[in-house]
């Protein structure tokens, strides 16, 4: 990350607008160092969420009355903040999901279920998370295809040569992790896009823990479907993103029967509705939807790349001092990471790591983090992941290192 | 001593710690410390309980009319917490065990403390130890 051109970021002014920051657990200060599970969210969407509630709740699309013109204008504003975002050619390209998870499932059961046979094969990584294997697992099984996995090195990195080996004719699909949840790693999508589509495979890109920290434009990607959380945007639980190219899309079967997504229904024959609005059956989450606009916004105002370069100097900051603690051992150590600082405290269980951390009102996760074959690799059970957002700060590092010292000394050697 | 007597002697020795949650979490850890060591040929997989976040083994065995519990686990704090329970339960009658009102879990403030996934494995652990008592109870009526 270049220094030169960030502009520094007034924490201080930004933690301002981030109400739950501001509070005591077990008696000591809130360090906040959870948000790679989900990060807190600004004054301006917890106030988007209750001005939509309080001001103009109505359904969408269907209504002619003032209140849902007005719901209706909201929700494809957000649609088109989300192009933007992320740099899509059309904003009809941009589905609303409630998830990470879902807009996965999504094109699993649709494009997975229309394009593959068997024996063709599905190709992801070592350091998925269980979203990003279980719908190819499942859609394997069905169709009788087959799944590989790219295995990784132990500073957990795809080995590029093994990559390259598993890619052939018969690949449909590279299905892969931006960044890593669990380690940070941030992979070299754009590298395997192309060696991807060399082979005539589509590729989908897990965007969940990258699309807070990294500069994403999904055409200069030429990614074939990204998906990404709200909730790990800042923006509020229960949205994701489906984006997918347009002529993809349009080709793959409707995902769920309902309202919104016909044109025409009869009981001989149903005519589903364009894009998106073929992948939206029901009444969406319109609040959330609305309220992600607001995240965007937040972000948009500082910019990712002073964002990152903020990050990536906590990211360097902790793994210095954490790193020298005796009896710390790093895990995840690529070369190009979002903040995301997993370790293992020898001769202490995570979880106990975990429980003291909170007791001194630092906020982390141990475990698996939902990436269970990657600890297989690595051969642990899980770790303690510290992860870092736009309003941590250097002193809540300290005190995270502070009570770290505290534990080396105090666990059984 | 009495499964009560007992009760009231950790929520005197817990009520020194003031409610302070660190303090607590680091005295419960030293009990697991202290537990008498399990033999590894009993860490098997009928003995491990269920419903636990970390990995919990425990045996049991007769001896007389009083049941003797054998526990260990992968973290410390679990470990600490089923100490507390072997300290109460083991060497007593299978049928105090059964209808034994474990009082001292509240008074301390248990739930607060360890949240409410381990307070879940807390109570499988219960759960399991009164198992067995009924099913030595059984034989020893028999
Ligand atoms: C890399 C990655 N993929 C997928 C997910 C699943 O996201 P969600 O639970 O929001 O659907 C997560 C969330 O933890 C994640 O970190």
């Amino acid at each position: 990350m270049s220094t030169l051109s960030a502009p520094t970021l007034d924490i201080t002014a930004i933690r301002q607008q981030f109400p739950i920051l501001h509070q005591q657990i077990n008696g000591k200060p809130l360090v906040y160092f959870d948000n790679a599970a989900t990060n807190q969210k600004p004054e301006s969407v917890i106030n988007a969420l209750n001005g939509y509630y309080s001001g103009y709740n109505a359904n969408i699309h269907r209504g002619i009355h003032a209140l849902a013109e007005k719901a209706t204008a909201a929700f494809e504003d957000t649609r088109k903040a989300v192009q933007q975002f992320i740099g899509s050619r059309e904003v009809e390209e941009v589905i609303f999901t409630k998830g990470t998870t879902e807009g996965i499932n999504l094109v699993a059961a649709t494009w997975g279920r229309m394009s593959l046979q068997a024996g063709d094969e599905i190709i992801i990584s070592t350091m998925e998370h269980h979203s990003n294997i279980v719908p190819w697992q499942l859609l394997c099984e069905e169709k009788g295809a087959v799944l590989r996995v790219i295995p990784i090195s132990e500073s957990g990195e795809i080995i590029w040569e093994e990559f390259e080996k598993l890619l052939s004719a018969k690949t449909k699909l590279v299905s892969i992790v931006h960044a890593s949840n669990a380690l940070g790693t941030i992979n070299p999508v754009q590298k395997v896009i192309k060696a991807a589509h060399a082979v005539g495979a589509k590729v989908l890109v897990d965007g969940a823990q990258a699309s807070a920290h990294l500069a994403l434009d999904v055409q200069t990607l030429d990614v074939d479907f990204y998906v990404f959380s709200a909730h790990k945007l800042y923006g509020p639980t229960g949205v994701g993103i489906l984006y997918g190219k347009r002529a993809l899309l349009e080709a793959m079967p409707p995902y769920q029967g309902g309202g919104e997504m016909i044109a025409e229904v009869s009981f001989e024959k149903t005519t589903y509705n364009v894009i998106p609005y073929k992948f939206e059956a029901g009444t969406p989450n319109i609040a959330d939807v609305v309220a992600l606009k607001a995240a965007i916004d937040f972000v948009n105002q500082y910019g990712k790349s002073a964002i990152a370069a903020h990050e990536d100097a906590l990211l360097q900051y902790a793994t210095e001092k954490v790193g020298a603690i005796e009896g710390i051992r790093l895990v995840g150590t690529a070369a190009h990471k979002v903040s995301v600082l997993s370790f293992v405290l020898e001769g202490m269980h995570p979880f106990d790591v975990g429980m003291m951390l909170d007791a001194k009102g630092i906020a982390v996760r141990t475990g698996h983090h939902c990436t269970q074959p990657l600890m297989k690799r690595l051969g642990l059970e899980g770790t303690i992941r510290a992860s870092f957002a736009i309003y941590n700060t250097f002193e809540e590092i300290d005190t995270l290192v502070s009570a770290l010292k505290d534990l080396a000394a105090k666990r059984k050697k | 001593m009495t499964i009560q007597e007992i009760q009231n002697e950790i929520i005197a020795e817990f009520s020194l710690l003031d409610g302070d949650k660190e303090m607590i979490l680091t005295y419960i850890m030293e009990l697991g410390e202290r537990l008498p060591p399990m033999d590894e040929s009993l860490k098997v997989e009928e003995n491990i309980i269920k419903g636990c976040q970390s990995k919990v083994w425990l045996s049991t065995r007769l001896e007389g009319d009083k049941v003797l519990y054998l526990a260990d686990s992968n973290t410390q704090i679990t470990k600490g917490l089923i100490s507390l329970l072997i300290r109460v339960l083991s060497g007593q009658k299978p049928e105090d065990i059964m209808t034994a009102d474990l009082y001292f879990i509240e008074k301390i403030g248990m739930g607060q403390v360890i949240g409410s996934q381990r307070s879940n494995g807390f109570s499988s652990m219960i759960k399991q130890m009164r198992l067995y008592a009924v099913a030595y109870q059984t034989k020893l009526q028999s």
